[in-house]
C-alpha cells in the first residue's frame, strides 16, 4: 500500500508558477545539470550552442598558450570565461525547464503500487492469489476492494465502486466507476474507496498510463517537434552564414592591412550566431508541455502541443461544453385565467420533492422570483415514473403535478384538442425554440406550462467570440434535433452545428474539414469517440472516459473538463509565439553587436571606421567584451520569458503580429544598444578592459 | 539634388510598376496556357517545337524532371554558345575578322550568358564578331531569361497545387515564354530603339574623317535588336564595352527611360502573374511594393551620394555639384541613380555610367542591392523566386509570433522548405565572401585591380557579388580577363544560378505535395503594410548581417575617408 | 536526364535560329527601310558624302575655335569609337585627383566661375557627344575670340545644339559638341582660314 504524497495536480500548480515557487533545491539541481550538459555529445543536437562550445574551448586553449608565453592574457581569459558562461546559461535554461517536470515525475513515481494485487485464478470459487503488480499480464482479471490501489490500467468487468483518482488528477472527490459503458476504465495508481470491482488488465507493466505520464512529464523521450526541427535548420543555416562571414574576414582584413586577433573573430562569431534562441529553444518546448500540465492536461507529444496552436476548427460536444447539460426552467406561462403567482406557487410545490437538476432549477427560478416555500407537513413526494410521466407532491389538502403535456392534460380530463388555445400556442412556441414544455396542474386543474431549456453556460459566447478572433471556427455536435440545435447554436454563438449526430457523422465532418486543409481539435470520452479522436489533429480524451478514447487521443485532460480545449489551443499558440519572439529578438540583436564589434575590430588599421562606433564605447577591448557579456546575460534574462511564455491575446493575427514585432523586433534592435553601452560603462569603470 | 531629379526618379518607378500590371496579367495567361491574341500566328510554331522536341502538351513534370530539363537545356545552351565563341573565326558574319575567344574567356562568357548574368570580361567591340553577337549572345539573352521565368512559373503552380507533384512542363514554359512574351515585346522595343537613334546594321564599322582632320573608327553592330532583349530579359550584357553609357546603346533620355522601365518591368510582372496564378493578388501586390520601395530607396541614396562633393573636384576647386566622373552629360545624376538602383536590383547589369567611379556609398548601394539576392525586383523569374524564398524565411521567423506554425499562401513552411531555402540563401555568402576572401590575398587576383585601398577591395567584392547574383555589372576597372578571374567568376555564376534555382524547384516540389490550406482570421497576414515592413526588415537584416563586415572594409570605410578628405579642404 | 537530351538540343538549335538569326535580321531589314539614318549610326557626311562622324559619338576637338568635348578615356588615344569605356577611377584614386587638378588648372583662366565638373571628368562611354550648357557657355568666349566673331553668335550655335530634358523631366540639358561646331563652321567657315594656335592641353 502506498500513498501519494501531495496530490499531483496541486504540486504541479505550485511548481508551475514562476518566481518564489522555485525551490532552491530545484535551482541547485538545474545548476548541477548545466555542468553535466557540457558533455559535447549532448550538445550535437543544438548546432548553435555546440559552435559556442567549440569556440569557448579554442578561446581557453588560446588563453592557456598566452599564459604560457607570458603575453597579455587577461582579456583573453575574460572572453573565454564568458563564452563558457554562454554555454552554461543555455544548459541552465534547459535544466530549469526540465526540473519542474522531474519534480512532478518524482511524485508520480511515489504512487506506484508496491503491494500485491489480488489475481483471480478461479472466478467461480472466488480464489485470489496475491501477485506483484509488475507480474500482471494483459487480460488477467484482478479483484480490487475498498482500500486497495488499482494495480494497473484496466477495464471493469464486474461491479461498481467509487474510486479516488487524486494520485493522477489531483482531484480528491471520488468518482464512480462501473462495468459497461464509458465509465468502465480504471487507472493504475488510483484507490478504490468503497465497494469492489473486478478489473481486466489492459496494459503491460511499464506501459501503463502512470508510466507514460511519468515519461511524459519528465520529457524522457522528448523528441524535437516538426517546427522545432525546422527552426533548428534555420539556426544552423544562420550559424554557417556567420561562420563564412567571419572566416573570410581573415582574407579581407589582410588586404586592408588590419591584423585580426582570432580570439576576437571567435567572439564576433559567437555574438552573431543566434545563441539566444539556440540556448532557449528546448526550454521553450519543455515549458509548453509544462504549461499544459499546469492546466492538468497531458500531451503525449510536443507535436500535439504545436498542432494545438494551428487548430482551425474546434468540434465541441454540446452537452457539458456549451450547455450545462441539464435542462433548466427559464420561464412560466400561465394557462388562461391563472394568475402568474398562482402558477409559480403550484410549480414550486410540484417540484419541492424533485431532486433532479430540472426540479432544482425550478426551485431556483422560484427563489429568484421571490418565492420560498417549505413542503407542507406530512406531504408525500410522488416520484416520476415511466407510466405516469409526471411527478409532484401530495399534501393533505392538495396535489400538485408537473410532467409531459399530454399526461397532465389527460389528468386534467382534457383532450389535446380541448386545451386552451393560448396554452397550446405556448407549448408549441417552446418546442419550436428547442425547449421542453412541462405542464403544471394543481388539484387536477391545468395551471400553465414551464419552459425548460438547455442553458448555455455563462461566458461561453464570449469565449467563442475570442476563438473567432483567434481564427478558430467552432462547430457544435449534438444529438438534438435540428430545431433545438439551431436554437442553442445561435444562443451560444458557435459558427456551425451538426444535429442528430452519430459518431460516424462526427468522423465524416472531421474528415471534411481536414480535406479542406483545416486542422481539427475535439474532445471526447466515449469509446465511440475513439475513431474521431484518433483522426483529430488534436484529440483531447477525458481522464474519466473510456480506455479506448484515452488511447486514441493525443492529449488527456485529467480534470475531464471539455472546455479545456480552448486553453490547450492557447497554450499551443503561446509556445509558438514564444519561439518566434525569441528568434526575432535574437536575430535583431545582431545589428547592435555589429556596431560594437566591427569598429573595434578594424579601427586600429582603418581609423575612419571609428565613425561606426556610434555607442561611443570606451575601447576596442571593452566593446568586444561588452558584446560578449551582453550576449551571455541576455540568455539568463530571457529564461523567465521562455518558461512563462509570451502572453497570447485573442486580438487577431494582424494586431498580434504588430504588437510582437514592435516588442521583440524593434525591441531586439534597441535593447542591445542600451545593454552593451551599460555593460561597457561598467567594464571600463571597473577597469576590466 | 533638385525637384526635377526626384520627380524623374519617382515617375520612372511608378511608370514601371504601372506597366507591370497589364504585362503580368498577360503573362499569367501565357503561363497557364490560355489563349492570347497572338495565338493565330504563334500556335503553329509552338506545335512545331513540341513535335520536334517530342513534348506532349498535357504532360506535366515533377520537380526533379523539371530541374533536369532546366539543367539539360542550360548545358546544351552552354555547349552551343561555347563553340560559337571559341570558333567564331570559322563562322560567317565576321566582318571584323576577329579570332576565336580563348578557352577561359569562352567558358566564362558562355556561362555568363546562359546564366543570365552577362558579365563581360572583354571589350565586345574589340573581340566579338557580328555573328557571335546575334546567334550567340542575342539568342541566349532570350533563352536564359525564358528559363528563369519558367522556374518562376513552376513555383507559382506549386502554390496552387493541392497534394500533387505536377509543376508543369519546362519545355512548354520555355517555348511559350520565348514566343509569346519575350519575342513580340522585343520586336516592338527594337524598332522603337532604332527610331530613337540606335544603330541596327550588319556593317562592322565606319571610318569617319573628323572635323579636325583626324580619323575615327566607329564600331557598329545590330545594336537595337540586342538592346531590346538585353534590358527586357534583365541580361545587361553590353553590345559595346561602355554598355548603356554608350551613345549607340542609349542615345538619349527617352531611350534611357525605356531601358530602365524595360529592365524592371518583367521582374515586377512575374510577381503580378504569380499573384494571379496563385489567386493571391494582395500578397503579390505586397511583394511588388517591397521591391518598388527598395528601388526607390536605393535610387534616392545614390542620387544623394552622387550630388555630394567629390573629393577630386573639391581639391581642384572645380564645380563639385555632381560627381560627373563616369557619367554621361545627357543623363546626369538622377538618371544615373535610378539606373544604378534598377540594374543592381534587377540582376540586369547594364549600366549607363561607370559604377567604379561612383561615390563610395553609391557604389556600396549598388553592391548591396546585388547582395540582397537580386530580388528587388530581381532578374526575370529569378527575382520572384528569390523573393519568395526570402518571404518564406520572413514568414518562418516572424510568423510564429501569431501563434501558428508558419504558412505562406496556404502552404505550411516546414523543415524541408527551410532546409532548401537556407541552402539557396547560403550560396550568396559562400560564393561572394569565399572567393573574395581568397582573392584579397592572392597576388594573381590582385594584379587585376585598377584602384588602390578600400576601393580595390570593393572591385573584388563587386565582381563576385555581380557574378553570384547573375547581375553582370562591374566595377569595371578590374581587368577580369585572366584565367583566375574568368574561372572563379564562372563558378560563381553557375552557383548563383543553379545552386539557387534547384533548391527553389525542390521547394516547389515539396509545396505542391502539401495540402492547400484555407486562410482564417488567425492566419499570418502576408498582404498588408505590416508584412511589407517585416519583409523589408528581414531582407535588410539578412543581407546586412552577412555582408556588413565586408562592406565595412570596402565602401563604408572609403565613405568615411571621403568625408575626411572633403572636410580637410 | 537522357530523356531531356532531345528537347534540349532541338530547342537550343531552333531558338538559336529564330531568336539569334531570324529576329535580328528581321529587325535589321525593317530598320533599314523605316529608319535608315538611325540604323546606320546617325552618321554625318560632308558635302562630298564622306563620313565626318556620328551625331551620337564624341570626336576629338582641340583647336580653340571649336567647343571641346569632355575628356575621354575610350581607348589609348581617347575618343576611340571602337573601344568605349570610362576611366574606372574611384573617387579617392590619386590618379583621378592628379588628372582633374591638371585639367582644371588648364581651364581655370578660360572663363569666370568654377570649372564645370563635366569639363574635367571623363564620361562612362568616353564617347559622350555632349557637354553641359555651363561648360559650353564657359568656352564661348574662347571660341568667339579664336573665330573673331561675337560671343552671341557662338551662343546661338550652342543654343541650336542644345537638347532640353524630355518633357522637362527626363535627362539633363546637353549641348551636342559636334553639331554646335558644325553650326559654327557653317556660319563662318573656319576650316578655310586656319588659325595658328597651339593646341591647349587636353
Amino acid at each position: 500500500m502506498t500513498t501519494a504524497t501531495a496530490p499531483l495536480g496541486e504540486q504541479r500548480r505550485k511548481a508551475a508558477t514562476l518566481g518564489g515557487s522555485f525551490s532552491s533545491q530545484m535551482m541547485a539541481r538545474a545548476a548541477r545539470d548545466s555542468f553535466v550538459k557540457l558533455d559535447p555529445r549532448r550538445l550535437t543536437g543544438n548546432p548553435v550552442i555546440f559552435a559556442t562550445w567549440i569556440v569557448a574551448l579554442l578561446a581557453t586553449v588560446s588563453t592557456g598558450l598566452a599564459i604560457k608565453d607570458g603575453t597579455a592574457w587577461g582579456f583573453a581569459l575574460q572572453i573565454a570565461l564568458w563564452l563558457w558562461a554562454t554555454v552554461l546559461f543555455a544548459n541552465f535554461a534547459e535544466s530549469v525547464a526540465e526540473g519542474r517536470g522531474k519534480a512532478a515525475a518524482d511524485s508520480l513515481r511515489a504512487t506506484r503500487v508496491t503491494t500485491p494485487a489480488k489475481l483471480i485464478v478461479d472466478d467461480a470459487r472466488g480464489t485470489v492469489v496475491p501477485t506483484p503488480a509488475h507480474k500482471l499480464g494483459v487480460g488477467q482479471i484482478v479483484l480490487v476492494e475498498a482500500g486497495d490501489v488499482v494495480p494497473a490500467d484496466g477495464e471493469i468487468v464486474e461491479g461498481i465502486a467509487s474510486v479516488n483518482e487524486a494520485a493522477i488528477t489531483g482531484e480528491s472527490a471520488p468518482v464512480i466507476r462501473e462495468s459497461g459503458g464509458d465509465r468502465s476504465a480504471v487507472t493504475g495508481g488510483t484507490t478504490v474507496v468503497s465497494d469492489w470491482i473486478k478489473v481486466r488488465i489492459t496494459s503491460e507493466a511499464g506501459s501503463t498510463f502512470l508510466d507514460r505520464m511519468i515519461a511524459m512529464v519528465e520529457g524522457a523521450d522528448r523528441r524535437k517537434t516538426p517546427n522545432e526541427v525546422a527552426l533548428a535548420v534555420l539556426l544552423a543555416g544562420l550559424t554557417l552564414i556567420f561562420l563564412i562571414a567571419v572566416v573570410t574576414l581573415l582574407g579581407l582584413g589582410a588586404y586592408s592591412g588590419v591584423k585580426l586577433d582570432p580570439m576576437v573573430l571567435g567572439a564576433l562569431f559567437i555574438c552573431l550566431i543566434p545563441t539566444t534562441i539556440g540556448g532557449l529553444l528546448s526550454a521553450v518546448g519543455i515549458a509548453g508541455m509544462d504549461r499544459l500540465l499546469k492546466f492538468n492536461v497531458l500531451a503525449t507529444s510536443g507535436r500535439a502541443v504545436e498542432a494545438a496552436g494551428d487548430v482551425d476548427t474546434l468540434l465541441l460536444d454540446k452537452t457539458g461544453t456549451i450547455t450545462f447539460g441539464n435542462r433548466m426552467a427559464t420561464d412560466l406561462i400561465p394557462a388562461p385565467g391563472v394568475r402568474p403567482e398562482m402558477l409559480l406557487r403550484a410549480t414550486l410545490l410540484a417540484s419541492l420533492g424533485d431532486e433532479t437538476p430540472e426540479g432544482r432549477s425550478i426551485v431556483e427560478l422560484a427563489r429568484n422570483r421571490g418565492l420560498v416555500l417549505e413542503a407542507p407537513k406530512g406531504a408525500t413526494v410522488i416520484p416520476f415514473s415511466a407510466t405516469t410521466r409526471q411527478s409532484g407532491l401530495d399534501a393533505g389538502d392538495g396535489k400538485w403535478r408537473k410532467g409531459a403535456v399530454d399526461a397532465v392534460l389527460k389528468d386534467a380530463g382534457l383532450e389535446a384538442s380541448q386545451a386552451p388555445a393560448e396554452f397550446t400556442a405556448a407549448v408549441d412556441r417552446i418546442a419550436r425554440s428547442g425547449g421542453t414544455p412541462l405542464a403544471v396542474s394543481e388539484d387536477g386543474v391545468l395551471m400553465g406550462v414551464i419552459h425548460l431549456k438547455d442553458v448555455v453556460k455563462p461566458g461561453v459566447k464570449e469565449r467563442f467570440a475570442d476563438l473567432r478572433r483567434m481564427g478558430l471556427r467552432t462547430v457544435m455536435i449534438t444529438g438534438d434535433n435540428p430545431v433545438t440545435a439551431a436554437a442553442i447554436a445561435s444562443e451560444a454563438g458557435v459558427d456551425d452545428f451538426l444535429a442528430e449526430a452519430t459518431p460516424e457523422d462526427k468522423l465524416r465532418l472531421m474528415r471534411d474539414e481536414q480535406g479542406r486543409g483545416r486542422l481539427v481539435a475535439m474532445c471526447g470520452d466515449g469509446a465511440n469517440d475513439a475513431p474521431a479522436l484518433a483522426q483529430a489533429d488534436v484529440g483531447v480524451a477525458m481522464q474519466t472516459g473510456a480506455q479506448a478514447a484515452r488511447e486514441a487521443g493525443n492529449m488527456v485532460d485529467l480534470d475531464s473538463d471539455p472546455t479545456k480545449v480552448i486553453e490547450i489551443v492557447e497554450v499551443g499558440k503561446q509556445m509558438l509565439i514564444t519561439r518566434g519572439a525569441l528568434t526575432t529578438f535574437s536575430i535583431a540583436n545582431d545589428v547592435a553587436k555589429y556596431f560594437a564589434i566591427i569598429p573595434a575590430l578594424f579601427v586600429l588599421g582603418l581609423p575612419a571606421l571609428g565613425a561606426l562606433n556610434i555607442m561611443r564605447l570606451h575601447s576596442p577591448q571593452s566593446a568586444i567584451l561588452s558584446a560578449v557579456i551582453f550576449n551571455a546575460l541576455v540568455i539568463v534574462a530571457l529564461i523567465p520569458l521562455a518558461l512563462r511564455g509570451v502572453k497570447y491575446q485573442a486580438i487577431g493575427a494582424g494586431k498580434l503580429l504588430q504588437r510582437n514585432l514592435l516588442i521583440y523586433g524593434l525591441g531586439g534592435i534597441v535593447a542591445p544598444f542600451v545593454g552593451i553601452k551599460l555593460i561597457d560603462l561598467i567594464v571600463s569603470g571597473v577597469g576590466l578592459a | 539634388m533638385n525637384g526635377q531629379g526626384w520627380a524623374e526618379i519617382v515617375l520612372t518607378i511608378v511608370l514601371t510598376v504601372g506597366l507591370a500590371w497589364p504585362l503580368g496579367i498577360y503573362m499569367a495567361r501565357v503561363w497557364q496556357g490560355e489563349r492570347t491574341w497572338l495565338d493565330p500566328v504563334l500556335r503553329p510554331i509552338e506545335a512545331l517545337v513540341y513535335a520536334a522536341c517530342g513534348v506532349k502538351r498535357d504532360k506535366g513534370q515533377n520537380w526533379v524532371a523539371y530541374a533536369m530539363s532546366v539543367l539539360a537545356f542550360s548545358i546544351a545552351s552552354f555547349l552551343v554558345l561555347y563553340l560559337i565563341l571559341r570558333f567564331q573565326n570559322l563562322l560567317p558574319l565576321n566582318p571584323q575578322g576577329f579570332p576565336g575567344l580563348s578557352p577561359d574567356l569562352s567558358f566564362n562568357t558562355a556561362i555568363s550568358f546562359v546564366t543570365n548574368t552577362n558579365w563581360q570580361s572583354y571589350t565586345p567591340e574589340q573581340v566579338v564578331s557580328t555573328f557571335s553577337q546575334m546567334a550567340g549572345l542575342t539568342s541566349h539573352n532570350f533563352l536564359s531569361a525564358a528559363a528563369g521565368i519558367a522556374v518562376a512559373a513552376a513555383l507559382a503552380r506549386a502554390f496552387v497545387a493541392n497534394r500533387s507533384e505536377d509543376l508543369g512542363n519546362f519545355w512548354i514554359d520555355l517555348t511559350r515564354i520565348s514566343l509569346y512574351v519575350l519575342l513580340p515585346f522585343s520586336l516592338i522595343l527594337a524598332l522603337a530603339y532604332v527610331a530613337l537613334g540606335e544603330p541596327q546594321t550588319l556593317i562592322a564599322h565606319v571610318t569617319a574623317h573628323t572635323v579636325e582632320g583626324g580619323k575615327q573608327v566607329i564600331a557598329l553592330f545590330p545594336t537595337a535588336s540586342q538592346e531590346a532583349i538585353k534590358q527586357f530579359g534583365t541580361n545587361g550584357g553590353g553590345i559595346f564595352n561602355a554598355n548603356s553609357a554608350h551613345p549607340f546603346e542609349n542615345p538619349n533620355p527617352i531611350t534611357d527611360l525605356i531601358e530602365i522601365v524595360s529592365m524592371n518591368v518583367l521582374g515586377y510582372a512575374c510577381v503580378v502573374a504569380f499573384g494571379r496564378v496563385v489567386v493571391a493578388k494582395p500578397d503579390a501586390r505586397a511583394l511588388v511594393i517591397v521591391m518598388g520601395l527598395f528601388v526607390l530607396a536605393a535610387s534616392s541614396i545614390v542620387y544623394a551620394t552622387e550630388t555630394r562633393p567629390a573629393p577630386a573636384l573639391v581639391a581642384a576647386h572645380a564645380d563639385a555639384g555632381v560627381n560627373m566622373e563616369g557619367k554621361e552629360v545627357r543623363f546626369g545624376a538622377p538618371s544615373t541613380a535610378i539606373w544604378v538602383a534598377a540594374t543592381t536590383g534587377a540582376s540586369d547589369g547594364g549600366v549607363n555610367a561607370t559604377h567604379d567611379s561612383l561615390m563610395p556609398l553609391g557604389g556600396g548601394i549598388a553592391m548591396f542591392m546585388i547582395q540582397l539576392g537580386e530580388i528587388v525586383p530581381g532578374g526575370v523569374g529569378s527575382g520572384l523566386y528569390g523573393m519568395v524564398v526570402l518571404a518564406l524565411i520572413a514568414v518562418f521567423v516572424a510568423g510564429l509570433m501569431v501563434g501558428r506554425t508558419p504558412e505562406y499562401l496556404g502552404k505550411k513552411v516546414e523543415s524541408r522548405e527551410i532546409k532548401y531555402a537556407m541552402l539557396a540563401v547560403l550560396i550568396l555568402p559562400l560564393a561572394i565572401l569565399g572567393f573574395s576572401g581568397v582573392a584579397a590575398v592572392l597576388p594573381v587576383a590582385l594584379k587585376g585591380l585598377a584602384n588602390p585601398g578600400p576601393h580595390g577591395l570593393s572591385e573584388i567584392l563587386y565582381a563576385y557579388s555581380s557574378a553570384t547574383g547573375n547581375n553582370g555589372s562591374a566595377f569595371a576597372g578590374l581587368s577580369a580577363n585572366t584565367p583566375w578571374w574568368n574561372t572563379t567568376l564562372g563558378i560563381d555564376m553557375l552557383l548563383g544560378r543553379f545552386a539557387y534555382a534547384i533548391p527553389v524547384l525542390a521547394i516547389a516540389g515539396s509545396m505542391a505535395a502539401k495540402p492547400k490550406l484555407s486562410a482564417t482570421a488567425g492566419t499570418f497576414p502576408t498582404d498588408g503594410p505590416l508584412f511589407v515592413g517585416l519583409l523589408i526588415g528581414v531582407i535588410l537584416i539578412m543581407g546586412g548581417l552577412q555582408f556588413f563586415p565586408a562592406l565595412a572594409l570596402g565602401p563604408i570605410v572609403e565613405h568615411f575617408q571621403v568625408l575626411h578628405a572633403v572636410a580637410a579642404r | 536526364m537522357l530523356a531531356q537530351l532531345r528537347p534540349a538540343l532541338v530547342a537550343t538549335l531552333f531558338f538559336t535560329l529564330l531568336l539569334g538569326v531570324a529576329y535580328p535580321l528581321a529587325v535589321t531589314g525593317v530598320a533599314h527601310v523605316a529608319f535608315p539614318k538611325q540604323a546606320e549610326g546617325s552618321l554625318i557626311r560632308d558635302g562630298q558624302g564622306q563620313v565626318i562622324g556620328s551625331a551620337l559619338i564624341a570626336q576629338a576637338f582641340a583647336k580653340p575655335q571649336y567647343l571641346h568635348p569632355r575628356p575621354s578615356a575610350a581607348g589609348n588615344d581617347a575618343y576611340d569609337a571602337s573601344n568605349s569605356g570610362g576611366s574606372n577611377l574611384g573617387p579617392l584614386n590619386p590618379d583621378l585627383a592628379k588628372r582633374i587638378a591638371k585639367d582644371t588648372a588648364g581651364l581655370q583662366g578660360e572663363g569666370a566661375g568654377p570649372v564645370p565638373a563635366d569639363a574635367v571628368t571623363t564620361s562612362g562611354s568616353g564617347l559622350d557627344p555632349d557637354i553641359s550648357p555651363a561648360n559650353a557657355q564657359r568656352q564661348a568666349a574662347r571660341v568667339a575670340a579664336a573665330r573673331g566673331i561675337p560671343v552671341s553668335d557662338v551662343e546661338k550655335a550652342i543654343a541650336g545644339a542644345t537638347k532640353t530634358p524630355w518633357l522637362g523631366l527626363f535627362g539633363q540639358p546637353a549641348v551636342n559638341v559636334l553639331q554646335a561646331n558644325l553650326a559654327l563652321d557653317a556660319a563662318a567657315p573656319a576650316r578655310a582660314a586656319p588659325i595658328p594656335a597651339p593646341a591647349p592641353a587636353t
